[in-house]
């Protein structure tokens, strides 16, 4: 009998979610073994005609990773999701848009500009734009169009598995791995989360934890945090409560705030929750003071949470219930 | 861990199953006469509500809430099978119980019952027909989308306490108090002074009637201090409030007396020893004074004296102990402490009633710059036989007896500049006021300067008819200054009264030698820290919010926490007494069930889902919620939690539910309200 087939392809991504993927040690000599790698731009010469080429559903295992942006990714998801019998969305990017997705805060324009004019290190006098079509003497050559708006891979093609995670931790794709290696069914496929926990971060975090009065928000850089009591009642936006389990908590215990990269709990709006969270206990004014007094104080508390949209959506905007910010933009 | 066990399944106890079970909807829009109809398209709504899936039968009525209405319902649950029912009427405050009632007498939870509030949401709000009845579709479809995910809930019942807190020891709390206490029930009656009676202990007469306010209210007093059924903490304050409805946990402090009351006998040779003379701010207002060792009021009660630490000389300088030497019966007690005691009780009723308007806030009327401009309060203990001028009217040199006395009226009431409300009890004062300078000073003229005249009480008009008739002269407009500065010689020494009167259209001066201001009635400093403590509304000048104003003048929002006299609202002594009664009543017939059914609506913990967080520990206003150390979980006390949904909203990890508000159905009414909205475009960049 033939080997099962795997495949791996990497969208909107930094590739990341690749070296996580090697980070499962010699676990990867066992994957060589049982499957016949049909597909992995990183790593074999593979192209996109032979991936046509394939019957449909001829890709047992398909891990993709990274964002849909553009045309070609959204290609591929569309033909990696016809020639796999299952599609993964692997790492966060292809789950919940991840950091590419912080692009919907604005308009491609915009992004562009940022990328290829504004910045700092770019030398105006040379800056060259990317046209999706350029005209040469030997004829026209294409280049895939950038899409306005991010979108995970779930809200371009049906996915049956996600590995959340920025990048999934090595111990829990290996985990995926050997149950897989071992025959061990899977969960009911449609979307469901495997490869982390259903409970919410502080479940594994063993710092210690008591109620929250915060009175200032801190930036990792601004303080050094006590190290074995909770960051969070320290000041800082620590996202493990509203994160999904299955890291170990691993940027907390050395004192780095959670930044959320394993995503919401099952249907939540992540950044929702944790703002509604940490507005519950900014400890302001009380019930002695005025009104306006109260917000005056309140609002001087937030004002020290620097950058909302990046602090509580930094990995699930795409996927939230905002999905993307509307801007009217008009220079473009 | 997780990674042994990645598909653990969340349990949710309030989550419903995915609609389009087989519910059957019943939609009912309800004209409520022209209230709705004039506004909102009712058949319309009704006609749309028809066509929505799940929705079986969906009609427009006259009148909902009446009995027809109602058996509309209950036949349709019957003979349709329906079970979900929607009214499109008023707000869920005022009808909800009645469509829930009428569920249940056809044999459907009362909790599958949804209300949608087209009117004072919808046909209020607007004139605009067409936007109202868009609305209200909106509103009906978002009822119907929650509704269909609704599950049936069964009340709680719980036991009350049949013990009554009653703060404050003014009238209104006087009379709550020997109510439920006449009625068998045992209150505990805290105040904060030295002694009960309030503010109405301070005055003379009381208007309309001129009854002397002590032969009324005294008698009062002694009842209480003398009832079986009222333990009377005086000296004391509330420090904390734990608990619900039926069972509150009241933490008191008794502040320290210094006097032993079991040996005191109230002779009141320890205040007649006593070196020290100070003015007293407090019950005389500035007006008399008082010793360090003291009480209020001859007839003060309790009988027992306090010690005022900060002006006694033992206290200060260590020396003195005159009261300990001449106390007959070893009463005073230097080394007492304040007391902690805790209570248990059912019920709480606050009467923590009013504080006078601070006159100075008014500088152009000059209290506190010219001498002989006094505060009302100050002219009650002045008339009052047994205040510091032993009822004679004079001025502040204590001998001179006034020829002319201005009265005005609504100083820092019906103001903008101060509060805007009418104080509701100073007109009939300023009267009374009248009355009693022509009573004791015949030959003195009296000018009151007046905005309207507010006399709508029982005799309260013939009241003004007689002070009227004593030839007191009534001048119609809002005085603009009091001045010393004469502009003329028949001015000079005297106080000026500039004011417009309105009804000769004419700017007038008038001299006198005294001036009342009828400083009207504000919330106490400390209302919103009380209420805090009692968790209930304030408005905002610090009145505390009854449920409803006319409907349910003495329950607030907090179940259990009821509110009488003053401190809800300007009263005088009638309303005062009569809203006391009603708060009794209300506590009395709720006791007569012995235990109580409260709404299902409350808030619970997945302790699966729980990751322990702590988030949620410190916001719950009725400390409902507490942290397992050992199983690092949080927990809701299902009898404590009053379903506010404060930790719902809070708990990042969407471990708590709200049943009866759980998130699908709150989400499913929110995608309903939004029907017609459009979907969101993708922007494609389009090749350049």
């Amino acid at each position: 009998m033939a080997k099962p087939t795997f495949a791996m392809y990497w969208a909107a991504s930094c590739g990341g979610c690749e070296i996580s993927l090697l980070n499962v040690g010699e676990l990867i000599l066992d994957v060589d073994a049982a499957f016949d790698v049909v597909f992995w731009p990183c790593v074999a010469d593979f192209k996109y005609q032979d991936v046509e080429g394939y019957p449909d559903g001829y890709i047992d295992l398909c891990l993709f990773n990274g964002a849909i942006r553009n045309s070609e990714n959204e290609e591929l998801a569309h033909l990696l999701r016809r020639k796999s019998k299952t599609l993964v969305a692997f790492g966060s990017c292809a789950y919940e848009g991840c950091a590419p997705g912080l692009a919907n805060l604005t308009t491609n324009a915009a992004t562009i500009r940022t990328v290829y004019t504004d910045s700092l290190t770019t030398d105006e006098s040379r800056t060259q734009v990317p046209r999706p079509v350029t005209q040469v003497p030997e004829g026209e050559i294409h280049i895939p169009v950038l899409y306005e708006t991010v979108r995970p891979l779930d809200q371009v093609v049906p996915v049956d598995y996600i590995i959340p995670g920025c990048p999934p931790e090595a111990r829990q794709i290996a985990a995926v791995l050997r149950a897989v290696l071992t025959g061990m069914p899977l969960p009911a496929p449609g979307g469901t989360i495997i490869g982390a926990g259903n409970v919410a971060l502080c479940e594994e975090c063993p710092l210690a934890k008591n109620v929250k009065q915060i009175t200032r928000f801190y930036r990792p850089y601004e303080i050094v945090p006590d190290p074995g009591i909770c960051l969070l009642e320290q000041g800082l936006v620590c996202m493990g409560p509203a994160t999904r389990s299955g890291c170990g908590a691993l940027c907390p215990q050395v004192g780095m705030r959670c930044e959320g990269c394993y995503g919401p709990l099952d249907g939540q709006d992540q950044g929702a929750r944790m703002l509604a969270a940490v507005a519950s206990v900014v400890a302001a004014g009380g019930s002695h003071i005025d009104e306006h007094a109260q917000a005056q104080e309140i609002a001087a508390v937030m004002d020290t949470l620097v950058d909302p949209a990046g602090t509580f959506y930094r990995f699930s905007l795409a996927h939230s219930l905002l999905r993307r910010a509307r801007v009217a933009d008009n220079s473009a | 861990m997780s990674a042994e066990n990645p598909h653990r399944t969340r349990h949710d106890p309030h989550a419903t199953p995915d609609a389009g079970h087989g519910e059957r909807v019943g939609v009912y829009v309800c004209h409520c006469g022209h209230n709705i109809a004039n506004t909102v398209a009712v058949e319309e709504v009704a006609e749309w509500a028809g066509e929505q899936p799940n929705v079986v039968v969906a009609r427009d009525y006259k009148f909902m809430c009446s009995s027809l209405g109602q058996e509309l319902i209950e036949q349709d649950i019957q003979q349709l099978g329906l079970n979900r029912v929607v009214v499109a009427a008023c707000s869920p405050h005022m009808h909800e119980k009645t469509f829930r009632s009428a569920c249940q007498r056809a044999g459907l939870n009362p909790y599958l019952f949804e209300m949608a509030n087209i009117r004072e949401m919808g046909s209020w709000a607007t004139d605009d027909r067409e936007a109202a009845t868009q609305k209200a579709k909106a509103q009906v479809k978002g009822a119907v989308e929650r509704a269909v995910r609704q599950q049936p809930l069964e009340p709680l019942y719980v036991d009350i306490n049949p013990n009554t807190l009653v703060v404050g020891g003014g009238i209104a709390g006087l009379t709550a108090a020997l109510e439920l206490a006449n009625a068998g029930y045992h209150v505990y009656l805290v105040e904060r002074d030295s002694s009960i009676g309030g503010h109405m202990a301070k005055l003379d007469k009381t208007f309309p009637t001129l009854d002397c306010a002590a032969c009324i209210l005294t008698p009062k007093m002694v009842d209480v201090a003398n009832h079986p059924n009222i333990t009377l903490m005086t000296w004391s304050e509330v420090l904390s409030v734990h608990g619900y409805v039926g069972n509150f946990t009241v933490r008191v402090r008794k502040k320290a007396r210094y006097i032993k009351e079991d040996l005191c006998t109230g002779c009141g040779t320890c205040v007649e020893k006593c070196p020290v003379r100070i003015i007293d701010q407090n019950f005389e207002v500035g007006l008399g004074y008082r010793k360090a060792v003291y009480r209020n009021f001859p007839q003060a009660v309790p009988k027992y004296p306090v010690i005022d630490t900060a002006n006694c000389t033992f206290f200060q300088r260590g020396k003195c102990r005159a009261c300990e030497i001449v106390c007959p019966t070893d009463a005073i007690d230097f080394n007492q402490k304040d007391e902690i005691v805790d209570l248990e009780v059912g019920n709480i009723i606050l009467a923590t009633g009013y504080e006078q308007f601070d006159a100075r806030r008014v500088p152009q009327y000059g209290y506190g710059r010219l001498a002989n401009v006094f505060t009302s309060m100050e002219f009650e203990r002045m008339v009052n036989a047994a205040g510091p001028t032993a009822g004679r009217v004079v001025l502040r040199d204590g001998v001179t007896v006034p020829k002319r006395i201005a009265i005005i009226h609504c100083v820092g009431s019906r103001d903008k500049n101060y509060h805007e409300y009418c104080s509701r009890a100073c007109c009939m004062a300023a009267l009374k006021f009248a009355h009693l300078v022509h009573e004791r000073v015949p030959e003195a003229e009296v000018f009151n300067f007046y905005i309207d005249i507010r006399a709508s009480g029982k005799h309260y008009e013939e009241f003004y008819h007689r002070v009227l008739s004593e030839g007191t002269h009534f001048i119609r407009g809002r005085v603009a200054e009091v001045t010393d500065a004469a502009r003329g010689p028949g001015e000079e020494g005297q106080l000026i009264i500039q004011v417009e009167d309105t009804l000769i259209g004419k700017q007038r001066r008038i001299p006198v030698d005294m001036v009342i201001l009828m400083a009207g009635m504000e919330s106490r400093k400390d209302a919103r820290q009380v209420a805090a403590l009692f968790g209930l509304g304030c408005d905002y000048d610090g009145w505390f919010t009854e449920r409803h104003a006319k409907l349910d003048p003495v329950v607030t929002m907090t179940e259990g926490i009821l509110v009488a006299g003053a401190c809800q609202g300007p009263k005088a002594i009638p309303e005062s007494v009569a809203q006391g009664s009603a708060a009794a009543a209300r506590v009395a017939g709720m006791m007569g069930q012995r235990v109580m059914k409260r709404e299902p609506v409350r808030a619970c913990i997945d302790a699966a889902s729980c990751s322990g967080c702590r988030i949620c520990n410190t916001l719950c206003p009725y400390h409902a919620i507490t942290f397992h150390e050992d199983r690092k979980v949080s927990e809701v006390i299902p009898a404590l939690c009053q379903g506010c949904g404060a930790c719902v909203a809070a708990c990042p990890s969407a471990a708590i539910s709200g049943a009866h508000f759980t998130r699908d159905q709150v989400l499913a009414q929110i995608e309903g309200i939004l029907w017609d909205a459009r979907q969101p475009e993708v922007l494609w960049l389009e090749p350049q």
